[in-house]
C-alpha cells in the first residue's frame, strides 16, 4: 500500500508518529525540570523505551508487609519482583553485575532495586549498593520500588544518592479497602493485622510521597487493580497522589492464579478484563499521564524494558568479566547521544504520518478504532517472531491517529515446554491475552498459529517486518478500512451486513 | 527453651536482622536459630520477633514444637480452601 511508503519516507525508521507524539503531549504540562528527567527514561517516556533500558538487581530479600496478591515463595507478578528463590545478590555482587551489564549494553541507563522483598526493609543492602554505584558508575541513574511502610525514615538517606525516581505501590487510601488487600504489616516490633495495619501503611505511604515530592524527587505511583476491592476506589487514589506530587500513576491489572498460591489466587479473586483495565486507565488519566507501557517487568530483568537478557549476565559469567568502566563510560555516552539524536529526529517528524494517513483514507463518516498487537524486541520496529513474543505492545488505530495503549504479557509463569503443558495451551494462552485485538503484527508467524488466530477473529500480519510500528499499524488499519471495517456490533452478530 | 526454624523456611532474611539475641543465622538448606542464644525475646519484646515478621506459616516452631504461625494465620486462606485448591490443581 502507498501508505507504508509515505510513512517510511517521513521517518526513515523508528517510531515517528502519534503514539510518540501522544507521549510528548502527555508530559507537556509538567515542569521543565521533571520533563527533562523523564524525557529519555525507559520506564516513563513512550518513545525512549524503544532506545534505552533499565535493569533490576535482587539485593533486598526481606519484606515488612504481606499483600494478598503475593506469595513470598514465588516470583511476584504484580509487584515486578522475583521470588526469594531467584538469584539473590550481595551488594558487592550486584555492583559487579550492574557494571558488567552497563559496559556491554550502553542502552542501560537506569538501575532499580525492587526486591525480592522491599528495598527499604533491607536498608543496609540497598544503600550499600547505591553508595558503590553512585561512586563507581555515576552515569547510571538509580531507582527503588517500595511498599512505602519504611519510606519516611529513609527519605534522607535516599536523597544522598544518584536517585532518579521512587516508585510507591499504593493500592488504596481507605483503610477499609486496605484491610482487604493487606493481611498484616510488621511495625514497631509487632505484627499488626487488619484495618489497623492498613491504616498505618497508608499513613506512611502518603507521608513518604509528600516528603519526596517536597525534595523534588520524581515519584511514580503503582496501583494494582483488583475488581470488587479497589477498582472503584482507584480514581480517588489517582487524584490524591497526584495532588501530593506524584508525576505518574500507573494502574496495573491484578494477576491471580490458584497455582501462584496467593490469597487472591486461591480464593478465586479475578483480575480485571483488558477492557475494564483500559476504562479505569482512561478515567484515571484525566490531565495526568498514565504510564501505559509499563510491562510489569521482572525485578531482576536485564535489557530493554520487557526483554530479558539475564542469562548473559549470571553471576558466574560476570565474575569472569574484566571491565574497564572508564572506557565503557565513553562508549556509553556516545551511544546515548546518538540515540538521543535519533529520538529527537523522530520527535520532529511527529504528526506527518497520521496527517497523511487521515487525508488518504478519506474516512466515510467515522471509522471505528481498532486494537492491534505488535511483537517487537525494541527499537520501535516490528522485529519479533510471533512464537517468540512473551508480550505484545497494544496500539489503537483510528481514522485520526495511532495511539499506544499498553502492554500485554503472555504469561509470566510460562517458560514454554514442560512447565506449562502442551504447545496448544501456550498458543491458546497467547490468543487469550490478545483478547479485544483484531490484528497482530509480527516479523514472522507459523502456519498453525496463523489458522488459530484467524479462527479467533484476529488477523495475523507478517508483511511489515522491520518497519516502524506506528506506520505499519496505520497501514494495516487503512487496509482494514478499505476492505470494509464492520461495526463492532455487526461483527459480533455475524455476517448479517455482508450477506 | 527456644524457637526453631524448619524446612519450610524460604530464606527470606526477614528474621535475621530483627532478632535481639543474634541467634539467627544464614544456613543451607534454610536459616537456623542457635538454641543456646535464643531468649524467646524475653525481656526485649512482647512478641518473639522472628515469629512476628516471618511470612511463611509453619516455618518457625515454638518451644512446644507447634507451628508458631499456624496454617491460615498469615495468609488468611482457610486451610480447607487451601486443600481444595491444591486438589483442584492436582486434578488438572
Ligand atoms: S524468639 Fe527472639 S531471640 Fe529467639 S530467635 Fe526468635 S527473634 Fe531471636
Ligand atoms: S523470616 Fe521465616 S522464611 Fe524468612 S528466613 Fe526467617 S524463618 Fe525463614
Amino acid at each position: 500500500m502507498e501508505l507504508k511508503v509515505i510513512g517510511q519516507e517521513a521517518s526513515g525508521g523508528g517510531c515517528s508518529s502519534s503514539g510518540c507524539g501522544g507521549g510528548s503531549e502527555q508530559i507537556a504540562h509538567l515542569p521543565d525540570s521533571i520533563r527533562d528527567k523523564i524525557k529519555d527514561h525507559p520506564c516513563f517516556s513512550e518513545d525512549a523505551h524503544h532506545h534505552f533500558a533499565r535493569m533490576h538487581v535482587a539485593v533486598a530479600p526481606a519484606c515488612n508487609i504481606q499483600c494478598h496478591y503475593c506469595n513470598r515463595k514465588y516470583d511476584c507478578s504484580n509487584e515486578s519482583r522475583p521470588g526469594v528463590v531467584s538469584e539473590l545478590l550481595g551488594p558487592d555482587q550486584a555492583v559487579k553485575k550492574v557494571i558488567a551489564v552497563a559496559a556491554n549494553i550502553p542502552q542501560m541507563t537506569v538501575l532499580g532495586i525492587a526486591g525480592p522483598g522491599d528495598p527499604l526493609a533491607n536498608p543496609e543492602r540497598t544503600f550499600e549498593t547505591f553508595r558503590q554505584l553512585t561512586d563507581k558508575a555515576p552515569d547510571i541513574k538509580l531507582c527503588v520500588s517500595t511498599n512505602g511502610l519504611s519510606l519516611p525514615e529513609h527519605v534522607d538517606e535516599l536523597c544522598k544518592h544518584n536517585i532518579d525516581h521512587v516508585t510507591i505501590t499504593i493500592n488504596c487510601i481507605d483503610p477499609d479497602v486496605g484491610a482487604k488487600i493487606y493481611p498484616w504489616i510488621f511495625w514497631k516490633n509487632r505484627r499488626i493485622k487488619g484495618r489497623k495495619a492498613a491504616e498505618i501503611l497508608i499513613e506512611q505511604q502518603q507521608k513518604g510521597l509528600e516528603m519526596l515530592a517536597k525534595r523534588g524527587v520524581l515519584v511514580k505511583v503503582n496501583s494494582v487493580m483488583i475488581p470488587g476491592v479497589n477498582d472503584q476506589h482507584l480514581e480517588e487514589v489517582s487524584k490524591v497522589v497526584k495532588a501530593k506530587g506524584a508525576f505518574l500513576h500507573n494502574v496495573m491489572p491484578l494477576i491471580a492464579e490458584a497455582e501462584h498460591g496467593t490469597f487472591y489466587g486461591i480464593m478465586g479473586q479475578r483480575g480485571p478484563t483488558h477492557e475494564e483495565l483500559q476504562e479505569l486507565q482512561d478515567k484515571c488519566a484525566g490531565d495526568m499521564n498514565m504510564m501505559r507501557h509499563c510491562r510489569q517487568c521482572r525485578a531482576d530483568a536485564v535489557g530493554m524494558l520487557g526483554e530479558d537478557r539475564g542469562d548473559e549476565f549470571t553471576m558466574d559469567k560476570v565474575e569472569d568479566m574484566h571491565i574497564d568502566y572508564e572506557a565503557a563510560m565513553v562508549k556509553r555516552a556516545e551511544y546515548q547521544q546518538a540515540a538521543l539524536a535519533t529520538l529527537e529526529a523522530q520527535r520532529n517528524h511527529t504528526g506527518e504520518t497520521f496527517v497523511s494517513l487521515a487525508s488518504l483514507i478519506k474516512p466515510k463518516k467515522e471509522t471505528r478504532p481498532v486494537l492491534m498487537a505488535v511483537a517487537t524486541t525494541g527499537g520501535g520496529v516490528i522485529n519479533q517472531h510471533f512464537g517468540h513474543a512473551r508480550e505484545f505492545l497494544i496500539y489503537e488505530a483510528s481514522a485520526n491517529d495511532v495511539r499506544f495503549i499498553g502492554h500485554r504479557k503472555v504469561d509470566l509463569y510460562c517458560s514454554g515446554g514442560d512447565t506449562c503443558g502442551d504447545a496448544e495451551t501456550v498458543l491458546q494462552k497467547i490468543i487469550r491475552s490478545l483478547d479485544g485485538c483484531e490484528a497482530v503484527l509480527c516479523s514472522k508467524i507459523g502456519f498453525e498459529p496463523w489458522g488459530q488466530l484467524e479462527e479467533a477473529g484476529i488477523i495475523p500480519n507478517g508483511e511489515h517486518a522491520m518497519e516502524p510500528i506506528e506506520e505499519a499499524v496505520a497501514a494495516v488499519y487503512a487496509e482494514m478500512v478499505a476492505n470494509g471495517l464492520p461495526d463492532k456490533g455487526e461483527e459480533k452478530t455475524g455476517l448479517r451486513m455482508g450477506a | 527453651m527456644a524457637y526453631e526454624i524448619i524446612e519450610s523456611c524460604v530464606n527470606c532474611w526477614a528474621c535475621e536482622p530483627v532478632c535481639p539475641s543474634k541467634a539467627i543465622y544464614e544456613a543451607r538448606p534454610h536459616f537456623l536459630i542457635d538454641a543456646k542464644k535464643c531468649t524467646e525475646c524475653d525481656g526485649d519484646y512482647a512478641d518473639p520477633q522472628c515469629v512476628s515478621i516471618c511470612p511463611i506459616e509453619g516455618a518457625i516452631l515454638d518451644p512446644f514444637g507447634e507451628w508458631a504461625n499456624p496454617a491460615g494465620a498469615l495468609t488468611g486462606i482457610p486451610p480447607e480452601r487451601m486443600r481444595e485448591a491444591m486438589a483442584e490443581i492436582q486434578a488438572r
